[in-house]
């Protein structure tokens, strides 16, 4: 530590050199930053909320609904909680632009989904409001919509029985969500199933649900249970497919692509550049002062401290660059995810990504540092000052 | 008087390159080769031009000594051509894809407001409504050339990964639908038989999911279907498996509704009518549009994430690129500021130095964006992935490296090169001659 002013002299004795490859490093973290928040906001995150929960939809394909009639034979099997189910409504709000998530769920769902922080006495307008539905707080700021709003959203699949498409409903509670919840839960729109079913063209609707979330006692009965509700309707022609909710997430998400994938491609692309572009200028900037680590040879630093000295050069140059990068991503993504409107939801740089990036920095540092660190703990002083 | 005057200096320098990056992007081909082919007269018929080239050729021939530094350009260059260009192959090739499934004389008729054929339902009576409309293409037995449509949404794996589920469209389509979609071509196997529970398989589809080979028997709607054939068609619908609507329709208990009608126009001029006769029809609540236009717009969306998302990336990346550039060449006039301050002494002007610079840059440049779009070309044209689209299931599609984006990819390399040989190229031409020369 006692040599930082040294190390901090070296690395600034060119400074546009230095400039420039520290602008070089902070494009690089920059993107990585970026990049990795929109891996984030694609993959369902290792949340531990949620690992109680297991999703229970159809085997044969998503678009399938299941019996209504299942939900109380679910939750006779030992080891659930209790069941909750739910159904796509496809909204869009004025324009097909805006799409809703929407969903027209039981009434315990929102107790199951303990990450939906909802105001005691908005939870009781919902429960008394037949048309009531309960948005999250940026949806909510997205559209401008307040409690007591009538807001009208038009399904994309159900008419109701009047033929019209379009429903009306009563923002009653605009709820929060926990800390650790699954990135997006704050972008959905829930509402009564009762309304759902009681108003929609389709009568057999009131019968039929989209898929099942089961609440278990404890997230170690999860396989067991999974089997077990899987069983209930084995060979019939309904037949169910359960798993966590997590691995539910997991799969949705890989079908829209390999997002982890192309963002891996491109660092990779990004970070082999940055250590040429990076070890090139470490390399130039230690053969320049041939000189002067010959003469700090000569006046008593052992070739270890050498070594180390343009060791910590390399990572420190990274760190710089790379921290002022992290930290730009860190304010350009709340607002690209802003200016997005919604469509992006990018979650905030996260401290898995700092640590990441942190060891990615020193990783990259010590490579970019170590050829050149070795050429100078072998200089011989002799040599060197020689000019030979 | 003279901070103001290189302050000056500094605003030209920035207002020259703003009106370069302006020009350059929207000059076609032609401008540039014209440019070429100008500065290579310049090169060769003037006195200027000429010393220009010598000192260039001191430039590139002594480009092996600064063998490591250079190549900083090359490959940093390459990376941010290589990533734009994926990027945006992805987004080309989806697009297109999907725009070549459409056409202007077929129309697609979806029930009021569904915006997909998922969505969707219509009636029987409401179907034959919409195949008796004014301008649907007669066959020899004067009966519509018209196919009513079921998409239904199966769980399937993915190649080499059997525990995964991805949502694979199941198309009910009726006889006619050869006469409507003629880029169909069964290659393999036969087609299916009415009533039968058989499928055909699209290429695409094939290729990315399991047990889809001809022969083999599949698991849909607790029911076996059996693949009897496969087909090609070079667009979406090569993501999709196909049978019968009625057999489909009863797997499915869909009754006798279809989600969509596909109708053969007689001309893509009748499709005005067609619209205005079932919009104004009160039997009907309809959404027309073409299958180009319907097509089209699922791939709206994706496309221009997918360009926003490959530009934005392709912009960081450039401005690492640039400034690593910077680096390299200013060393680059370092190693040679004796050499150049020579030349000057002697009688070259500003001029040939300033251009021989930006050569040796963008040159390298060129190099660098050749090396980055030939690799994506070799890797990823033809390159088949699949998303999940518009009807909630995955459709397959080709990456796209066309000679456009190519020659895009190489346009950013240039204007790499330009930003990042110009500052050191100045720099080279205006350090005072006695300076250099004493330097080290």
């Amino acid at each position: 530590m006692k040599y930082l002013h040294l190390i901090w002299a070296a690395l600034f004795r060119r400074k546009a050199r230095t400039f420039f490859t520290l602008i070089s490093i902070l494009a690089a973290f920059l993107l990585f930053g970026m990049l990795d928040a929109t891996r984030a906001a694609f993959s369902s995150g290792d949340t531990v909320i949620g690992v109680d929960r297991l999703i229970t939809s159809s085997r044969y394909s998503i678009i399938q609904s299941l019996p209504a009639s299942l939900a109380t034979r679910i939750e006779a099997i030992p080891g659930v909680k209790s069941v909750g189910y739910a159904n796509w409504f496809g909204g869009i709000y004025q324009d097909p632009k805006n799409f809703v998530l929407s969903f027209a769920v039981s009434d315990n769902y929102i107790d199951i989904y303990q990450e939906i922080e909802l105001a005691p006495e908005q939870r009781k307008a919902y429960e008394n409001t037949r048309t009531g539905a309960i948005v999250g707080e940026p949806l909510a700021k997205r559209f401008g919509w307040k409690i007591g709003d009538k807001v009208p959203l038009q399904s994309t699949i159900f008419p109701q029985r009047n033929g019209d498409k379009t429903w009306p409903f009563d923002i009653v509670g605009i709820y929060k969500a926990a800390k650790g919840a699954a990135n997006g839960t704050d972008q959905q729109f829930f509402f009564h199933h009762k309304y759902f079913e009681d108003a929609n063209a389709f009568q057999s609707i009131g019968t039929t649900v989209g898929w099942y979330a089961v609440k278990l006692t404890s997230p170690d009965q999860a396989d067991r249970v999974a089997k077990a509700i899987d069983a209930l309707s084995a060979n019939s022609d309904h037949e169910t497919k359960t798993q966590t909710e997590q691995a539910f997430n997991a799969s949705f998400a890989k079908q829209l692509g390999d997002i982890g994938l192309i963002v891996s491609a491109i660092m990779g692309a990004v970070f082999f550049t940055l250590i040429l572009l990076t070890g090139n200028t470490m390399a130039q900037a230690v053969r320049e002062r041939t000189n002067e680590l010959a003469v700090l040879k000569t006046i008593g630093f052992s070739s270890q401290s050498v070594l180390c000295m343009v060791l910590a050069e390399g990572v420190l140059l990274l760190v710089l660059g790379g921290v002022l990068g992290l930290g730009l991503a860190g304010v350009l993504v709340p607002i690209v995810a802003k200016g997005s409107g919604g469509m992006l939801n990018l979650p905030p740089i996260g401290t898995q990504t700092w640590i990441l990036g942190i060891v990615l920095m020193l990783v990259i540092g010590a490579i970019v540092g170590v050829l050149p660190a070795i050429r100078a703990m072998r200089l011989n002083i002799v040599d060197a000052l020689a000019g030979r | 008087m003279k901070s103001a005057k290189k302050f000056g200096a500094g605003i030209l320098v920035l207002l020259v390159i703003a009106v370069f990056l302006a020009i350059w992007v929207v000059l076609p081909w032609p401008g540039i080769v014209v440019l070429a082919v100008v500065l290579a007269l310049w090169m060769a018929l003037t006195r200027r031009g000429r010393q220009t080239w010598e000192v260039t050729k001191v430039g590139l021939a002594t480009l092996t000594q600064r063998l490591g530094s250079s190549s900083v350009i090359v490959v940093g260059i390459a990376g941010v051509v290589g990533v734009l260009v994926a990027m945006l192959a992805m987004s080309e090739g989806f697009a297109e894809t999907l725009r070549s499934t459409g056409n202007d004389h077929t129309a697609i008729v979806l029930r009021g407001g569904s915006q997909a054929e998922l969505n969707s339902i219509l009636d029987r009576d409401s179907a034959n409504v919409v195949m008796q409309g004014p301008g649907v293409k007669k066959d020899a037995s004067g009966k519509p050339i018209a196919s009513g449509e079921l998409v239904v949404v199966a769980n399937l794996p993915r190649k080499g990964d059997p525990n995964s589920d991805s949502n694979v469209p199941i198309r009910g389509v009726s006889e006619d639908v050869w006469a409507l979609r003629d880029q169909v071509k069964i290659i393999e196997g036969r087609t299916f038989k009415p009533g039968l529970r058989e499928l055909i398989v699209g290429k695409g589809a094939k290729a990315q999911f399991e047990g889809l080979d001809v022969g083999k028997s599949i698991r849909l709607a607790g029911q076996t279907w059996t693949v009897v054939g496969a087909f090609e068609s070079h667009d979406a619908l090569e993501s999709e498996l196909w049978g019968d609507t009625q057999s489909v329709a009863s797997a499915y208990r869909r009754g006798s509704s279809v989600q969509s009608v596909t109708v053969l126009l007689d001309s893509p001029k009748a499709f005005d009518a067609f619209k205005a006769n079932l919009v104004a029809d009160p039997r009907l609540k309809v959404d027309v549009t073409t299958t180009r236009e319907y097509f089209s717009k699922q791939s709206e969306g994706l496309t221009k994430v997918l360009r926003a998302v490959g530009i934005t990336v392709g912009i960081i990346m450039a401005i690492g690129a640039v400034f690593g550039a910077l680096n390299t060449m200013f060393a680059a006039i370092q190693a040679r500021a004796r050499e150049i301050a020579t030349l000057r002494a002697i009688g070259f002007r500003g001029v040939p130095v300033v251009v021989s610079v930006m050569l040796e840059t963008m040159l390298l440049a060129l190099l660098g964006g050749a090396i980055g779009a030939g690799i994506v070309w070799i890797i990823f044209n033809g390159y088949t992935a699949s998303t999940l689209g518009a009807n909630f299931s995955q459709v397959v599609f080709r990456f796209h490296v066309s000679g456009e984006l190519l020659w895009t990819g190489i346009k950013w390399a240039l204007a790499i090169g330009f930003i990042g040989g110009l500052f050191p190229a100045l720099r080279a031409a205006r350090v005072p001659v006695t300076t250099a020369l004493r330097e080290l």
